[in-house]
């Protein structure tokens, strides 16, 4: 007979850490300019990718208003059909990663900055939306956030998860499309704080 | 090839959050979480298609040695301290083990140094370590890293604060809503009582941050052998296929 180890005799969830203040080597290498690469970056779509190009950029703003310079924002979302592929072959076929990682260090404005395509609604009645994760020094669990679009005004107004959002709330969630030399950005900021504290989700 | 395993199954919820064991958001004896940390109520959302997916990452997002810190970054000869493996089961709350699934890391060198550009500690860089590396986890769940102990270090939290020793993790599991990011430490270390970032945790859930010593992982004349099993959430309602 062995003792039982400390950590089998409390088994369950292992409980969330802040991912600290020194994570850009570790998951986001490539993009600080460490040499080491990273499995994910900010490109979720290629060319080939079913759907319209756009750009998902932001900022995440803390309690007093400013810019974070150390935050990591990943992303998840069906492609322009509401396709998420199955395979690392899949993505390679239709040019779609499903998944995006970017820090905020490496902008002059400390934005995340995806360059993506617009999502198709996954499910019949659900709006079209990206599903965002929301990680930095001094935030000890993960924060989820969901990026709805301005543009999309009717199935929003069907939407079952921003119908359960305080309608004074909702629009903490819906990103602004800007149209700019034909080229589509959709801008979204992530508050932590304050007044109009971004809608996180119990997930 | 390596393929994730995928979840098929939409209809598929995710145990809920453990609450209790996970610190809370605003925590004021960490400082930094004092205007980060969200201050309003999250809105309960059941777990839809998107969240249940699983990111999609190939052989070519993993080297040869990147489970291998000694090895991984090495320049001109080994890297300095005390080499250690870390290994152990990421398994849901129902002990399946969550097999073919990313584990990210990423440590301060032996001297408690980070590569990191903005950490202003004044111990020395290792010139042959970086301190970052990534695996996946095989049919039964289990991963191991070959590192070096980090050391612990100074931080501008409050008077006379050291991190103790720790390795960062980062994981999926299956699905994006079972992500978790979280910090291993060691047993005995002293400096756990005074951290706020451990001491964040309800107390009775410290203990599954903690990995224990092993001398069954230990290699004779080589390296130190330490255990940590990962939790997360796993499928409540049907089970995941391909498990």
């Amino acid at each position: 007979m062995t003792l039982m180890s400390a950590q089998e005799a409390d088994f369950g969830q292992t409980p969330s850490q802040t991912v600290g203040p020194y994570f850009a080597y570790g998951l986001t290498a490539t993009q600080y300019g460490y040499d080491f690469n990273q499995p994910f970056d900010a490109v979720v779509a290629l060319d080939n990718a079913a759907g319209e190009r756009i750009r998902l950029e932001g900022r995440v703003i803390d309690g007093d208003g400013n810019p974070i310079g150390d935050a990591l924002v990943e992303i998840s979302q069906a492609d322009g059909e509401g396709n998420y592929p199955q395979t690392p072959a899949e993505a390679r076929d239709i040019g779609f990663r499903a998944f995006g990682r970017t820090g905020t260090g490496t902008d002059s404005q400390n934005r995340f900055v995806f360059h993506t395509v617009k999502p198709g609604a996954e499910t019949p009645g659900e709006a079209p939306h990206i599903n965002v994760i929301v990680l930095m020094r001094g935030l000890l669990l993960h924060a989820f956030t969901r990026v709805y679009f301005s543009d999309e005004a009717e199935a929003n107004a069907k939407d079952a998860v921003l119908a359960s959002v305080p309608a004074e709330r909702r629009h903490t969630l819906v990103a602004e499309r800007v149209e700019q030399g034909g080229a589509v950005s959709y801008r979204f900021d992530i508050r932590m704080q304050g007044a109009d504290e971004t809608v996180f989700f119990d997930v | 090839m390596l393929t994730p395993t995928q979840t098929k199954a939409p209809s598929a919820i995710l145990t809920p959050r453990d609450w209790e064991a996970h610190p809370s958001y605003v925590y004021p004896g960490y400082k930094s979480t004092v205007k980060r940390g969200p201050q309003k109520p999250l809105v309960p959302l059941k777990a839809s298609l998107g969240e249940l997916q699983q990111p999609v990452y190939g052989h070519d997002s993993i080297g040869e040695f990147d489970h291998d810190l000694t090895r991984n970054a090495r320049k001109n000869g080994e890297p300095l301290g005390e080499r250690m493996i870390l290994t152990g089961q990421v398994l849901d709350e129902r002990r399946r083990p969550v097999a073919n699934t990313l584990v990210e890391l990423w440590q301060a060198n032996a001297s408690g140094r980070y590569v990191h550009k903005v950490d202003q500690h004044d111990a020395p860089l290792d010139p042959n370590f970086l301190g970052a590396g990534r695996c996946l986890t095989d049919s039964e769940g289990r991963y191991r890293f070959l590192t070096i102990k980090p050391g612990a270090y100074p931080w501008g939290n409050h008077p006379n604060a050291w991190r103790p020793q720790h390795i960062h993790l980062s994981l999926f599991g299956q699905s994006f809503a079972s992500r978790l990011v979280t910090q291993m430490y060691f047993p005995g270390d002293p400096l756990l009582q005074y951290d706020p970032m451990i001491t964040g945790t309800p107390e009775r859930y410290r203990n599954r941050l903690i990995a224990d010593f092993s001398l069954d992982i230990t290699e004779e004349g080589y390296a130190l052998g330490y255990q940590f099993d990962i939790v997360l959430r796993g499928a409540d309602e049907t089970p995941f296929e391909n498990r």
